[in-house]
């Protein structure tokens, strides 16, 4: 029978199905961090049970973790004591630990690529939405609760029903000033954020064919935003590129044995999916968003829609999500005040974006009244930023580097935007208070952060490049 | 994390409909920082429910002691956004044992049933009667009759069948988890991993 790719993934993952109920569902890497992970190893410790699989998972720190001052102690006790509990937790179960100061610390969904942890044909789990990310490299990955955590680690399996399966095709070249962020915030604005729930989406034509593997990740990350629980792009050679050689990537024989696995990870020709919807890549110029969700988002030179046909429910929803954002209906997003701009996150926090970013301030100076935190997403991106000259280019035009976290993206550590500021941001939630209580996000891409960062203002970044 | 068995509630509702009700609303990110289990509830939609300086919001819902009880109605897309179970938690630990929507995002809905708050999802007009009846009523009853996979409205007598698995009915009705499930089939799960590649 024809099968999608994703069919091929998860159908090799299932160790029994129950007849009107779950499959269960083989986990073959799990990442846990500091702040999803500590009450399910606090279930194992009162039914008294053990890690069954160590190996298969893997620790990071970095949702409370500060980005300046690395080397000090982490001043608030709450933070610091749920970093302790992933170190003790970590050790006494023998799982790998890249805590705070570590040189492969970085965000989950970073370094879990960045060391050839992430690999075609797994099932990949996380306590953390944006889990998704890994589906870039053609795993079946997504985000579970606390409770799937626990039985991840007790037995590497979670009770999971087959979602749909959606395919995204999106062809043709990109504009000028078009990136993956673009891309993917526009499928969301046409979806919103429910319009891929129950869904796992495959993405093809030539635009994510195209793209680098960080692009992907950035599509594949914003999944979770259209409802879905995950999407996965079919690996090819760009994939086998990225991943030979990196630390954890099987070598030798097993390389060949994974790799003859990973060439029949295509869908089919002929087999089917539960829906199917195609865009046109002529139509996607960069976007922003202007409401409290990542689906309410407009080409940046566009003025934000009108509430008259929205039904009842959804019109008092809108408003008070204008309100919320201190904008009107009809409003041009072009000149909007901009007072921080934050390049990083799971979404953005990869050297293409840095480079992106360099590429619209290089020559210029950071707007006096924006404070910008530039965050990269591992100590191996932070490196590569020195390594190619980018940390030059961005002291001299008035900006900082910190240091590797999830920073700005969610307002658990010292990173946060004042209530009533409006940041321009290259992370995926614009949800009220995301990124601080009253804080007003402008979710974009890191060449449309940049443009907000050396003018002050949003700015069609087109008018840079 | 054991939860009381569910099976038939009755009980008052509180509505909250507006759509999109994400999870970073239900419980905003610092207060995710504990290492146990315990007292959620008091942080449920804490910037809806509290200003800056921790007084009460009064127009907030939660705030208005017309409405109470053990259901929380919501709007569309209820629970889109963060995977933290520490959502469901918060709504459990405040006191509501079943949500109703039109709409649920997946992993919150996971979530839930996962810990012992059912998740009922019905059509967008019941829904709607719903929220008409308590608004003209508060003290208006629902009744959530799991076994039968029906829910009431006790001032109008209107009902609808909702959706669940048979598997995760039976957990809910007898309070088991999936650890529990998972626990009794290790060797099955031992022999499947033998063969796998990587």
């Amino acid at each position: 029978m024809s099968k999608t790719l994703f069919d091929k993934v998860w159908d090799s993952h299932v160790v029994k199905s129950i007849e009107g109920g779950p499959d269960v569902f083989f986990i073959d890497r799990h990442f846990i961090h500091e702040v999803t992970s500590p009450v399910a190893f606090l279930g194992l410790k009162n039914r008294g049970l053990s890690v069954m699989y160590p190996e298969r998972t893997f620790a990071t720190a970095d949702h409370n973790t500060p980005t300046i001052n690395q080397h000090l102690p982490v001043e608030d006790p709450l933070s610091a004591n749920q970093l302790k509990t992933l170190e003790e937790n970590s050790k006494l179960h023998g799982i790998s630990h890249w805590g705070l100061g570590h040189e492969k610390n970085g965000i989950v969904h970073v370094v879990g690529p960045e060391n050839g942890i992430t690999l075609p044909g797994a099932t990949i789990v996380c306590g953390d939405s944006h889990t998704s990310t890994h589906g870039a490299f053609g795993a079946i990955a997504f985000g579970i609760g606390t409770s799937e955590v626990e039985m991840v680690l007790s037995t590497q399996c979670i009770m999971q029903p087959k979602p749909k399966k959606m395919r995204i095709n999106v062809n043709g070249p990109l504009g000028k000033g078009v990136t993956p962020k673009d891309v993917a915030l526009y499928i969301i604005s046409k979806l919103t954020t429910a319009g891929a729930t129950g869904y796992f989406v495959e993405y093809a034509g030539d635009v994510f064919e195209n793209m680098s593997m960080e692009g992907r990740m950035t599509v594949c990350n914003l999944s979770i935003e259209m409802g879905a629980r995950g999407g996965m792009i079919a690996p090819d050679q760009k994939t086998y590129d990225y991943l030979e050689g990196r630390s954890q990537t099987p070598k030798g024989d097993a390389w060949d044995t994974a790799l003859a696995y990973w060439k029949t990870l295509k869908t089919d020709d002929d087999a089917q999916f539960d829906k199917e919807l195609t865009f046109e890549s002529s139509d996607i110029e960069p976007m922003i968003t202007y409401g409290t969700n990542p689906g309410m988002g407009i080409g940046i030179s566009k003025s934000i829609p009108l509430s008259e046909a929205l039904g009842g429910g959804e019109k008092a929803t809108y408003k008070k999500s204008l309100d919320y954002m201190g904008y009107h209906e009809n409003d041009a997003m072009i000149g909007k005040q901009v007072d921080f701009v934050f390049i990083g996150s799971c979404t953005n926090g990869r050297i293409e974006d840095f480079r992106d970013f360099v590429s619209i301030i290089k020559g210029k100076q950071k707007a006096d009244h924006v404070t910008a935190w530039l965050v990269p997403g591992s100590h191996v991106v932070e490196a590569q930023i020195k390594e190619e000259g980018l940390l030059d280019i961005i002291t001299e035009a008035g900006f900082t580097l910190r240091q590797p976290g999830c920073s700005a993206c969610l307002a658990m550590n010292d990173d946060k935007v004042p209530a009533g500021k409006y940041a321009v941001s290259t992370s995926n939630r614009n949800f009220e208070g995301r990124q601080g209580p009253g804080s007003r996000t402008l979710l974009a891409s890191p060449l449309v952060a940049a443009a907000a960062a050396v003018t002050g203002v949003v700015t069609d970044p087109r008018n840079l490049l | 994390m054991a939860y009381d068995k569910f099976n038939i509630l009755t009980s008052t509702a509180v509505p909250l409909p507006l759509e999109n009700v994400d999870t970073d609303q239900i419980i905003p990110a610092r207060f995710l920082k504990a290492t146990e289990r315990k007292d959620f509830g008091v942080n449920l939609f804490r910037d809806w429910r509290y200003n800056s300086d921790g007084s009460p919001k009064e127009s907030f819902v939660l705030n208005n002691s017309v409405y109470g009880g053990k259901i929380l109605i919501g709007g569309r897309n209820f629970g889109s956004g963060s995977s933290r179970e520490h959502a469901a938690w918060s709504i459990y630990d405040y006191g509501f044992r079943c949500v109703v929507s039109s709409f649920f995002a997946d992993i919150f809905r996971n979530n839930c049933l996962n810990i012992g708050v059912l998740p009922v999802q019905v059509s967008a007009e019941f829904a709607e009667q719903i929220f008409d009846a308590i608004y003209k009523d508060a003290s208006t009853e629902l009744e959530i009759n799991l076994p039968e996979q029906k829910i009431t409205i006790s001032s109008t007598g209107a009902s609808e069948s909702f959706e669940i698995n048979s598997y995760k009915k039976e957990n809910l009705t007898n309070g088991y988890d999936d650890i529990d499930y998972l626990q009794n089939i290790k060797g099955d799960i031992e022999t499947f991993a033998k063969d796998l590649i990587i």
